[in-house]
């Protein structure tokens, strides 16, 4: 069975009655059993469930009335979305044992639109990496080359999108996490606005940054999973109240007239010259579809990195001070409740988190607020001015999503190396906005490309339809990797 | 050197809201151990608060009763420390945009004095869970946390430092209680602490304008203590100096039955709360129509009540002060006074008979007194018109408590309706008469207290049920004529 199927072609082939959830449930499962060993892209496989949900989509599509276009559909779903019965870990020893007595909004919608839930992926721990080389339980390997990254945090359903060991996945993006790992896969990854979905049920890693969104095959994909959950929830006080439009009615709406902006601070020296050239390229394509391009400029992009290295590991020290032993999870016995305490978070955490909790613990406290998170705020303000100033000439921005493609495992041991890999997509996490990532090209060696598309607040549906528009014109996305 | 004595309160009220400031759960005192309780509360991965409105509305309904100046736009802040009661090590509070800040509060004092103290700020925050050692603190070998209290919506209220003496701290807590409850925004129990205070005290030379290092006081659970605690560090600060000591900047604890206080264990380390605001909530913006529909409805203040007690309805102070202690004696005694309008009357009625039976500040006690204040009106009336005497009435009273019934149905079933019948009691005068032959010979000699002997017989001969006054003039005019 081909399991490189998007999933509107898929549930098609429901409705037609030529194959069924559960078949095609099977399928996935098998080929987990058979490869994941090998990628590593899931934390637990809940194959059991699967089965039930898939056999329930069977009965609806046979009656004749499906749930949605989610209905029967396989996904992998990133381990930071907690699962009611089923264990949830962030990527965490100090959460290895912990099973959540509730779902998250995200997993509870997808439930109720039929989806399949096949099992939960891997990431870098409490989503801090860009290499999904600091889970704590494994690590996950490109499909592409099994000796390279997939990318992070969100690598697990990145990969198992891209490997053909789910259809479609659903990850976090705080500095990049869906973006970066759908670039680094040459899968489609769609970072919504900021309350866009739902993040109750997320297990934190900074609360104003958290985007939750998916990964596809395609545009097409991208925009059905966005919109079986997107969508205002009561128990997030974040979460934004206005309607969810149909986001595939206006996909092959078209670029015509559209004012793209390509935004020189994108375009830096030590970046991989492969990746200038196909992200050119594809500025040309659209170009030739009707788009009308301008340069544009971003005057704090060179800021963002350093302010989001400053915002998210003080949301980090805050959010994560509830892992301490006393109520779940991890608990390592001391003489007293601060030695009890110390010594589970000292065997909790991995040293990404450790370093994090750290930086934001210092940032915070008394005498250096102002000089760094009081700062770091002001400099957020200033990314989200440049993009609104942007937005008044052009409708959406064109750019790499990064610098270099898919990297080798342990090829970025220091810590600021791997965090310059989030430099082109912090940016759009600290203004909120949506962004995509689309396969653009593979480099010599054979390793995909990203293009990052940037639009408006709320403006999901204007993304996706130049994304659509740019997939049409070309077949990377029809590429896929042999895995054997 | 004589010393001026300086002191602040800051006073945590639970809000009574039906659920907790940032989930649904139940805020209900007394339930079984973490059965109120729901991931958010517990500060389970991946939970978020959503802000309690009505927890909103009582606190801006007590900063408008304070005076207070509402922020049209204010935040939640995060304050982190670690503490196993805390679920997620940091606590949501307000910090440096509160609700409301600069009110006042007029403090009627015992001479007759109002002392106006400055609310510095009022803020809203969650509780914190409650932590059962197994023993002792120090030598207890578990300890247990149950989480029901977590999340339960607190507000916090911090008076300037105007405060000048021990008895001014308590008589400032009493006003402020009888606000909390009259605004419906807290039960008043310190006990069972719904209105807990920790109190900052220093010293200064008198006349001196910059304040004296502060102690900070906790763990003062009722108004009694609040006093007793504060007079004692009074004497210790006072002492202290006088032995040329340095007062020590610390927070001690007050113990209730030792009658004295004593350092906490000195910490580690000092607390850096880390506060920064909380990103999962966004700024409150408080409209402004929103505000004045609150300000709008906001009752009579017991101080206003008072006064008007004394203005309008003719009442001593005392009596006053009295019947506003709580909103539910203050209404209770109003709609007994407007069913029966002899305000003096049902005010005597009020303090010595029912406050007998009641606490005058237990809302609810006062508001389920078993008779009600029609019922209080009912007996009265029957004093006024005759049909029982004052001392009947008490008796029938406490029956009146026991049974919940009308005054009129147990004095008619019981008999108790005094004699008004002139022809019945000028048969038992006559009786009188004639059966004290020496009684009578004695009044015509000029004795007129034979009279009173005679009204005695009469009375009794009538169980106590004749009118005494209808007695007395009847034997007169017999007397006078035959």
């Amino acid at each position: 069975m081909d399991l490189h199927r998007p999933i509107h072609e898929l549930t098609a082939a429901f409705s037609r009655g030529e194959t069924s959830p559960t078949a095609v449930t099977e399928a996935y499962l098998g080929r987990i059993e058979k490869l994941d060993g090998k990628l590593g892209a899931y934390i637990t496989v809940t194959a059991e469930q699967a089965r039930a949900a898939a056999a329930a989509a069977d009965r609806r599509y046979r009656a004749g009335s499906p749930l949605g276009p989610l209905d029967g559909v396989p996904v992998s779903i990133k381990d930071v979305f907690c699962t009611r019965g089923v264990p949830t870990t962030s990527g965490s020893r100090i959460l290895e044992r912990y099973v959540p007595p509730y779902d998250a909004t995200l997993v509870s919608r997808l439930a109720a639109g039929g989806a399949v839930m096949l099992g939960k992926g891997n990431l870098d721990e409490f989503a801090m990496g860009s290499s999904t080389e600091h889970s704590a339980f494994h690590v996950t390997r490109n499909p592409w080359d099994l000796a390279r990254v997939p990318g992070g945090s969100s690598g697990g359903p990145a990969a198992a999108v891209a490997g053909g060991l789910a259809a479609g996945g659903y990850g976090t993006d705080t500095g990049g996490s869906i973006r970066q790992p759908a670039a680094f896969c040459g899968v489609v990854g769609l970072k919504p606005t900021f309350g866009r979905i739902s993040r109750f049920g997320l297990i934190a890693f900074a609360s104003s940054l958290d985007h939750p969104g998916p990964f596809g095959l395609d545009v097409t994909d991208a925009a059905l999973l966005l919109g079986g959950v997107a969508g205002h929830d009561s128990l997030d006080a974040t979460s934004i109240p206005a309607p969810v439009p149909d986001y595939t009615a206006d996909l092959a709406r078209g670029v015509r007239g559209v004012r793209l902006g390509v935004p020189d601070e994108y375009f830096i020296p030590g970046m991989d010259p492969e990746i200038e050239a196909a992200v050119r390229a594809a500025v040309e394509v659209l170009k030739g579809l009707g788009a009308s391009v301008e340069r544009v400029s971003l005057p704090a992009t060179p800021h963002a990195l350093a302010t989001y290295y400053v915002i998210a590991p003080a949301e980090a020290s805050s959010n994560l001070a509830r892992y301490d032993g006393v109520k779940y999870g991890l608990r390592v016995p001391g003489r007293d409740l601060v030695d009890m305490e110390s010594r589970t978070r000292a065997a909790g955490f991995g040293a990404e988190v450790k370093r994090r909790i750290m930086l934001g613990t210092y940032v915070l406290s008394a005498g250096y607020y102002d000089a760094y998170y009081g700062q770091a705020q002001k400099v957020r303000t200033l990314v989200r001015r440049d993009f609104d100033a942007a937005f008044g000439r052009v409708d959406l921005i064109v750019a790499p999503t990064t610098p270099n493609v898919a990297f080798k495992h342990g090829d970025k041991e220091d810590p600021v190396q791997m965090y310059l890999n989030d430099v082109f997509t912090i940016p759009a996490d600290m203004a909120g906005i949506p962004a995509i990532s689309v396969p653009c090209g593979f480099t010599a060696g054979g390793l995909p490309i990203g293009l990052q598309l940037i639009g408006k607040a709320l403006d999901e549906p204007g993304v996706l339809r130049a994304a659509y528009a740019y997939e049409q014109a070309t077949d990377w996305h029809r590429r896929h990797p042999e895995l054997a | 050197m004589r010393y001026e004595v300086v002191i602040g309160l800051e006073v945590h009220a639970q809000l009574t809201t039906r659920t907790k400031m940032f989930c649904g759960c139940p805020t209900s005192f007394g339930a079984a151990p973490n059965t109120q309780t729901c991931p958010v509360c517990q500060g389970m991965p991946g939970t978020l608060p959503v802000l309690n409105r009505r927890a909103v509305e009582y606190g801006t309904r007590t900063a408008l009763a304070f005076e207070c100046r509402i922020n049209p736009g204010c935040r939640f802040a995060r304050k982190h420390y670690y503490y196993p009661d805390m679920p997620k090590n940091f606590q949501i509070s307000q910090y440096e945009e509160p609700l409301a800040e600069d009110g006042a509060l007029d403090v009627d004092l015992l001479g007759g004095e109002t002392r106006r103290i400055g609310i510095q700020r009022l803020h809203l925050e969650e509780d914190v869970g409650k932590l059962v050692h197994e023993g002792t603190l120090e030598t207890a070998q578990a300890s247990l946390v149950d989480y029901n209290r977590a999340g339960v919506p607190l507000m916090e209220t911090v008076s300037r430092p105007e405060i000048r003496s021990p008895e001014e701290a308590a008589a400032y807590l009493r006003a402020f209680r009888a606000v909390l409850v009259y605004l419906g925004v807290n039960d008043g129990n310190m006990e069972e602490g719904s209105l807990r205070c920790d109190a900052n005290i220093s010293l200064k030379p008198a006349g001196a304008r910059e304040l004296g290092t502060k102690v900070e006081i906790k763990n003062l659970n009722s108004f009694r203590n609040v006093q007793r605690a504060l007079e004692f560090e009074v004497k210790r600060q006072t002492d202290a100096l006088a032995r040329g000591e340095r007062i020590v900047q610390e927070t001690r604890l007050w113990d209730a039955d030792g009658g004295s206080t004593r350092s906490m264990r000195s910490k580690e380390y000092a607390h850096d709360y880390r506060y920064f605001p909380e990103p999962d909530l966004v700024p409150l913006k408080l409209e402004r129509a929103w505000v004045e529909e609150i300000r709008a409805a906001l009752p009579e203040l017991p101080r206003a009540r008072r006064q008007r007690f004394v203005s309008e309805l003719g009442l001593p102070p005392y009596d006053a002060g009295v019947l506003t202690q709580s909103r539910a004696l203050a209404e209770y005694y109003e709609s007994a006074v407007r069913e029966f309008p002899q305000p003096k009357l049902v005010s005597n009625w009020v303090m010595s008979e029912l406050l007998r039976e009641l606490p005058a500040d237990d809302e609810r006690a006062i508001a389920e007194a078993p008779i009600t204040p029609s019922r209080l009106a009912g007996l009265l009336r029957l004093i006024d018109d005759g049909t029982i005497s004052g001392k009947i009435a008490k008796t029938v009273f406490e029956k009146m408590l026991a049974t919940r019934e009308e005054a009129s149905a147990i004095v008619r079933r019981e008999g108790l309706t005094q004699v008004a019948d002139a022809a019945a009691l000028e048969a038992l005068v006559e009786a009188a008469i004639a059966g004290n032959p020496r009684a009578v010979d004695d009044f015509r000699k000029g004795k007129t207290a034979a009279a009173k002997a005679l009204v005695g017989q009469v009375m009794k001969a009538s169980g106590g049920k004749a009118n005494p006054a209808m007695v007395s003039k009847l034997v007169e005019e017999k007397l006078t004529k035959s």
